[in-house]
């Protein structure tokens, strides 16, 4: 009996030091962001937002951060688009080659993302589309679409089949029935695409530090500042960004959860 | 009359309709008729093609060769959306995100009705059927019944000519079933729309319907009323398919004006001659003895229509008890009593007893 609590005691402990080992940083760069020394160290100094200030007051910050807003923005629709009609033609329909077309649908993430950098700016560089603020949006909406897909298709596959049949059946064309009950059956998964695609573009640095020149978002201006010199903004960046992603995740991830209550 | 074939056409018409999925035959040369203000059940065991009967009237699936017509008109190329025949889902399908008022909408909504026209419409039918009270809730927080009458109501706003029901009670409770069988057959009557139910259950097709269809692997075996095809089974498989009758089989020594003489391996007996079968001393037959009209006894009588057994077993459903039996070759036998009737016999497992018939009640099938 002692033995077992033994072990229960020492996997909770074992958990903890996972996590403190995952979010220290986060938090060390939260703290950090608020403190008035130039170098991060302890004792702290005094509290600032001398750093935040700064930051905000950076026309090139501003605009790194236009760019994240517009690339997160424009990936997440596309990328919920396109995974959506995956995640429906997958529902929906039966063909030949189905596991190969789902395996296709879902492979991008599972490429390693320097790879998938190269060979994006290959691609687009020989077409002319690189270097571009539309550059980054392809590539992401490429890296974002399975995530979209596999969401929507969760949500699908916990819909009643007849359901749409039963919209067919009372004078619903299939269009209309598209609108007035596939979407708003999976309108929670797909606020939920929407949020966690753009979540993703918005932190992705590889990709985007290969394809995107002088088109700067946020995660790769954070390199290039932290190439020159240790400078506390970086923590102020960091925290404003974790936030940022954070909460649309949060927002996906409540969404996802959201199931009709079944009866009994 | 510019139609007249068209007008006194039946409301529905299969004619050799075939339905392949792949290699497999899901519907086999179908020809069936469905009358203007019939109540019909089609009944069989999963797989035999009732559902996807039902689905072709509704033009979810295409027929694969014939042509089923409605109200004289070619349906097989009309998609579901363009057609007039509202269903009631096994699953009921309700639509988890509207209410309960706007399910019932739908489908008035998709004709084009103004909101206002469509909500009254819509609470007329919740009235109708006794729950115009949870109108505004959302479809999860109803008990099955409830749920079952929105169904319902959703199906019937549009005022259709004909309603189709897939199953719809087999998520119900026996209780509920029956209350809700007695619903549906006020409805048809008071509506006097089709009514074509599709069904597993005997209970529920014999309580409600006019007709009977019995399928069997894509086939159909019979159709009659329901009486019909209690009493008078047109082949062995619907013998045993529908009521609990006793199959018995052999071979036919004498033919007289009304009567046949049959010899088995059990004994020798008589059964009327059924017009339907001619028949001629030799021939194979096999003829049935419902279950509820036999009688048992614990002694021989030694003439009649008599019948040695064994008591294997005792199955009590309310007032009702199968008895089942087994005769000398070991073939099974039933009999079905009301409880006291069976009072003055002494029903120990193993016991020797006699059944015995009357010869008009047995009935020789028509085919084998």
């Amino acid at each position: 009996m002692s033995e077992r609590r033994a072990i229960a005691w020492f996997l909770r402990a074992y958990v903890a030091v996972v996590f403190a080992f995952v979010f220290a940083p986060i938090v060390a760069s939260f703290v950090f962001s608020f403190n008035s020394d130039r170098f991060p160290t302890i004792p702290l100094g005094h509290f600032t937002l001398h750093w935040y200030e700064t930051i905000f007051g950076d026309p090139d910050v501003w605009e790194a951060f236009g760019n994240s807003v517009l690339v997160s923005a424009v990936t997440s629709v596309i990328a919920t688009l396109i995974g959506f009609c995956t995640a429906y033609t997958d529902f929906r329909y039966r063909f030949f080659g189905k596991g190969a077309y789902l395996g296709l649908a879902l492979l991008p993430p599972t490429i390693p993302l320097v790879i998938m950098g190269l060979a994006m700016l290959a691609l687009l560089s020989r077409t002319g589309m690189s270097g571009q603020l539309h550059s980054i949006i392809v590539a992401h909406v490429v890296l974002c679409a399975p995530f979209a897909m596999a969401i929507i298709r969760l949500r699908l596959a916990q819909m009643d089949p007849s359901l749409e049949a039963a919209a067919w059946n009372l004078g619903a064309s299939e269009w209309r029935a598209m609108g007035a009950v596939i979407l708003p059956f999976t309108r929670p998964a797909i606020v939920s695409a929407l949020c966690l695609t753009a979540a993703v573009s918005f932190d992705e640095f590889a990709v985007a530090w290969f394809v995107s020149g002088l088109n700067k978002t946020v995660p790769v201006m954070i390199l290039e500042i932290l190439q020159g010199n240790v400078d506390p903004q970086i923590n102020a960046i960091g925290t404003f960004v974790f936030v940022t992603s954070m909460t649309l995740v949060v927002i996906a991830q409540v969404l996802v959860m959201t199931r009709e209550p079944r009866r009994a | 009359m510019p139609e007249p074939a068209a007008a006194s056409e039946p409301l529905v018409v299969f004619d050799n309709v075939v339905k392949r999925f792949g290699d497999t035959v899901a519907v086999e040369r179908m020809n069936l008729e469905i009358h203007k203000g019939e109540f019909l059940a089609i009944m069989g065991s999963s797989g035999c093609g009732k559902t996807t009967t039902l689905r072709m009237l509704a033009g979810l699936e295409k027929p694969s060769e014939g042509e089923v017509r409605l109200s004289g008109r070619r349906m097989n190329e009309v998609s579901a959306f363009e057609r007039d025949t509202p269903m009631v889902w096994q699953t009921l399908a309700l639509f988890p995100f509207l209410s309960v008022r706007r399910n019932v909408e739908f489908g008035l909504r998709m004709r084009g009705m103004n909101a206002g026209a469509r909500r009254a419409k819509a609470i007329e039918w919740l009235e109708r059927l006794g729950i115009a009270e949870f109108a505004e809730r959302d479809v999860a927080r109803l008990s099955g019944g409830q749920r079952q009458r929105v169904a319902l109501a959703r199906a019937l706003v549009t005022e259709p000519e004909i309603l189709l029901l897939d199953e719809p009670m087999s998520a119900l409770d026996a209780n509920l079933i029956v209350r809700m069988q007695g619903v549906l057959a006020r409805l048809q009557r008071e509506l006097g729309i089709t009514f074509v139910y599709v069904t597993h259950s005997q209970s529920e097709a014999f309580a409600m319907a006019d007709r009977v269809v019995i399928m069997s692997r894509g086939v159909i075996e019979q159709v009659g009323a329901p009486q019909t095809v209690y009493r008078h089974p047109a082949n062995r498989f619907v013998a045993e398919f529908v009521g609990t009758n006793n199959l018995l089989s052999g071979t036919v020594t004498e033919v007289s004006d009304e009567r046949l003489a049959i010899e088995t391996p059990l004994g020798d007996f008589a059964a009327p001659v059924n017009p339907a079968r001619e028949a001629v001393p030799g021939d194979r037959c096999t003829f049935v003895v419902s279950a509820d009209r036999a009688t048992l006894s614990s002694e021989a009588g030694g003439e009649g229509n008599e019948l040695a057994l064994t008591l294997i077993s005792e199955e009590f459903v309310g007032s009702v008890v199968t008895l089942h039996l087994e005769a000398g070759n070991g073939e099974a036998f039933r009999v079905q009593k009301q409880q006291r009737e069976l009072d003055s016999l002494a029903l120990d497992v193993g016991a020797r007893m006699w059944a015995r018939w009357n010869v008009d009640d047995a009935f020789v099938l028509p085919a084998e």
